[in-house]
């Protein structure tokens, strides 16, 4: 067939599609996208380190502090945090804690869609090496494995202001130029490919999600 | 609950009633009687909260047991109806029709243990797991550490100590023969 | 809603739904949703803005506990259990530390059992507080979220001084509670309590008389009373279709047969009486919290020695232990073989019944603007229907 022989390395396969949604997907492997004007980017960062749309994906339990962290009481507005309903508008993916693997397809189908630039905040322990649920057959160790993370932050659960002070660290990162996971995971996109389709027995989406 | 046990014994054979609490007993039967014995509950002796239905593994005695778990709201009891089944090719009748929640019950179980239940709506769906190729996951045959550290991917240097024998090394160090 | 035509017939109470004819949408409602209930999913299948079908999907939360909890140690299971339901940990660690005295033949002491009867009002009224947040927002009520939450903050920083934790609290422990009540708790209490009365007052004037939420929430989604036990409906929204069932009342556990209250009942059985019920019960829980502290012991042991804990062998039975959480009747079923570990627990909790017969059916014939109103109104929490 006339499609198969002209696929190159640089297309990415989409094994998991079946034929109508073969269609809809594009074939084009991502591509980084470095820093282009070294002053313009300073300029960029800052204004990026301070509107931080946080995307509303409870993926776990670390999620139940978010609303105390949003509402009144520590009121995350007062750093430009603010949370956004839709992955394309969103640049903050907050990892609330285990991500079981039923989740973890849906997380990157998320990360995906999110538009640069975009940031990745995990939270508690058991994101960093399994924490409680290092054992079960259902959770994954190490998110990082998955899709890069920029921050962690520690905890079982990690408390509002541990949260807060994730964000000012993030802040930090982000106008220094350090958080660079997106391009990161272009970079190595057919690592990660590899770890996510180890474990996400029936992979029925495209290699990446535009 | 004595004379309850009297009467469904006369009636249905049921064997192993084990009072638990004052309001709490179990009693066992055999599977072939299993789901006349439910719907006789449910119907002429006031059962008629399914609490809920679940399964424990008895490898070493190769069988299932499952606990069918009702309320009676009249006299405030609550009775556990145990069945032993096979493990080989388990399967049980399904009481999808007594409560609108046992399809659900029964699709968990299917997946947890692999025991089947013909006729239950959305019994073969994925429930909680997505294409899970391994064997039902709350077998005691299952391994989840092994899987785990077989599948995904431990962070090293994390240290997994028995607390027993870390406390053991830890205080008691010239520890003698035997527990 | 005269003219049916344009919706499919009903085959066995089902809609017969051909997504081929182009007259029906099939749309995701989460598990990357704000309108959703923690981490779950519903695949509803929408006739213009009409829901015709609705499937609930759960296990993105599934972390395998009762594979786990067989793998440890009777008290290693103790840090465990509180994980199973965030917003209210407090009745996992009871029913946990009920179930294991039970098997073991310990007695908890007097004074324990009052300070865990206490943890637990005040749990309940905090979760009953993050859940009103969530019903009035899914209605598009954002401020009452606010001060809810707010509220149920400074419920947590009482947790923190009691127990040391914010929400996960591993305070429960088999044989009593960790520590006793700290200096002035009391009076540091009922300060709170002051506080979150003069807001429920204040949300009874804002949401429970707002026009817009009324004209919402009446009629949405009707429980009918045969449904109770054909479906297994506990709690709350049993109670809202008149059924006086509570088993606080009905199997008093700790010391509810020596505090004074009445079961709290409604009639009309839709999402806004449910809201009403659980503001009343609200009420309720803070009247109990005054009520356990005037009549609590204050001095005496809080904790029975345990053997040692590494070599805790169980006697082998079976039992199984209830309470009543916020969202209805929480068990546990416990057997041991008389080995160190667990041979299995099995959780039953609420929404299990709640998120799936119960949704999946009253769903339907629903707008879609209203779901997540109705799905918070059953109060389903995921965690705890796949643990």
């Amino acid at each position: 067939m006339s499609r198969a022989d002209h696929k190159t390395d640089q297309e990415l396969p989409n094994d998991g599609l079946t034929y109508p949604d073969t269609e809809y997907f594009c074939k084009t492997r991502p591509v980084p996208v470095g820093p282009q004007f070294e002053a313009m980017e300073a300029v960029r960062n800052w204004a990026r380190a301070n509107s931080l749309a946080v995307q509303a994906f409870g993926t776990g339990c670390g999620a139940v502090e978010l609303r105390p962290l949003m509402t009144a009481r520590y009121d995350a507005y007062r750093y430009g945090v603010t949370g956004s309903p839709t992955p394309r508008q969103s640049c903050v993916f907050i990892i609330g804690g285990y991500a079981s693997v039923k989740t973890l397809k849906r997380i990157i189908v998320s990360y995906e869609q999110m538009q640069n630039p975009k940031f990745v905040v995990a939270l508690g322990s058991c994101t960093v090496n399994g924490g409680m649920y290092w054992d079960s057959y259902n959770t994954i160790n190490r998110i990082d494995h998955y899709i890069p993370v920029d921050l962690y932050v520690s905890g079982c659960m990690p408390r509002p202001e541990a949260l807060l002070a994730g964000f000012v660290k993030l802040k930090e990162l982000i106008k220094a130029g350090k958080c660079e996971g997106a391009n990161k995971y272009l970079e190595n996109f057919d690592w990660y490919k590899a770890n996510q389709k180890k474990i996400i027995k029936n992979w029925n989406m495209p290699d990446y999600n535009w | 609950m004595k004379q309850l046990f009297d009467r469904l014994q006369a009636l249905f054979g049921v064997t192993d009633f084990e009072r638990k609490r004052d309001d709490l007993a179990f009693l066992k039967v055999p599977k072939d009687h299993a789901e006349m014995l439910i719907r006789h509950l449910r119907d002429h002796e006031g059962f008629s909260h399914l609490v809920f239905f679940s399964a424990v593994d008895y490898i070493e005695d190769d069988i299932f047991r499952l606990i069918y778990m009702l309320h009676n709201y009249g006299t405030r009891d609550t009775l556990g109806v145990h069945v032993d089944i096979a493990r080989e090719n388990a399967g049980m009748t399904s009481i999808h029709t007594l409560w609108a929640q046992a399809a659900l019950y029964q699709r968990e179980l299917k997946e947890m243990f692999g025991i089947d239940f013909p006729g239950s709506p959305g019994v073969d769906e994925d429930f909680m797991l997505e294409g899970w190729d391994e064997i039902p996951p709350m077998r005691r045959e299952f391994d989840t550490r092994a899987y785990a550290e077989k599948t995904f991917f431990p962070r090293e240097g994390r240290e997994k100590s028995d607390p027993r024998t870390h406390m053991r090394k830890q205080f008691y160090p010239n520890w003698g023969e035997g527990e | 809603m005269s003219d049916r035509s344009r919706y499919p017939e009903l085959v066995d109470g089902k809609p017969a739904v051909d997504l081929d004819s182009e007259k029906y949408v099939k749309l995701w409602h989460g598990p990357q949703h704000p309108g959703i209930t923690g981490n779950m999913s519903l695949e509803l299948i929408l006739c213009g803005d009409e829901v015709v079908d609705c499937k609930t999907h759960v296990g993105y939360l599934h972390r395998g506990f009762e594979k786990l909890m067989e793998r440890r140690t009777w008290i290693q299971n103790f840090p465990v259990v509180c994980r199973i339901a965030v917003p209210e940990p407090a009745f996992n660690e009871y029913l946990y530390a009920a179930g294991v005295e039970e098997l073991a033949g310990i007695r908890p002491p007097e004074r324990a059992q009052w300070i865990r009867n206490l943890n637990l009002e005040m749990m309940r009224l905090a979760s009953y507080m993050a859940w009103l947040g969530g019903q009035a927002g899914a209605f598009g009520n954002n401020t009452i979220g606010q001060w809810t939450i707010t509220h149920r903050d400074y419920l947590l920083d009482l947790f923190e001084e009691m127990t040391g934790g914010r929400i996960y609290h591993m305070y429960m422990l088999p044989g009593g509670v960790r520590s006793g009540l700290p200096d002035g708790f009391e009076g540091r209490l009922e300060a709170v309590l002051q506080k979150c009365e003069k807001l429920l007052k204040e949300i009874e004037l804002v949401l429970l008389n707002n026009s817009v939420f009324k004209a919402r929430a009446v009629g949405l989604g009707y429980i009918d009373k045969d449904m109770i036990d054909r479906y297994g409906i506990t709690g709350p929204n049993q109670r809202a279709c008149g059924v006086k069932r509570d088993l606080r009342k009905d199997a008093p556990y700790l010391v509810y047969d020596r505090l004074d209250f009445e079961i709290i009942t409604g009639t009309a059985s839709d999402a806004y009486e449910r809201t009403w019920v659980r503001y009343r019960e609200m009420h309720q829980c803070i009247d109990l919290c005054r009520q356990i502290m005037a009549r609590m012991p204050k001095e005496g042991p809080f904790h029975e020695p345990l053997p040692n804990v590494l070599h805790w062998r169980i006697p082998p039975g079976q039992t199984y232990v209830k309470a009543e959480c916020t969202r209805g009747e929480k068990g546990y079923y416990l057997v041991s073989d008389g080995s160190l570990y667990p041979r299995r627990i099995c959780i039953r909790g609420p929404s299990y019944t709640h998120a799936f017969p119960v949704m999946e059916k009253l769903a339907i014939g629903t707008d879609i603007a209203d779901i997540a109103g109705l799905m918070v109104s059953l109060h389903t929490y995921p965690p705890e229907i796949e643990r």
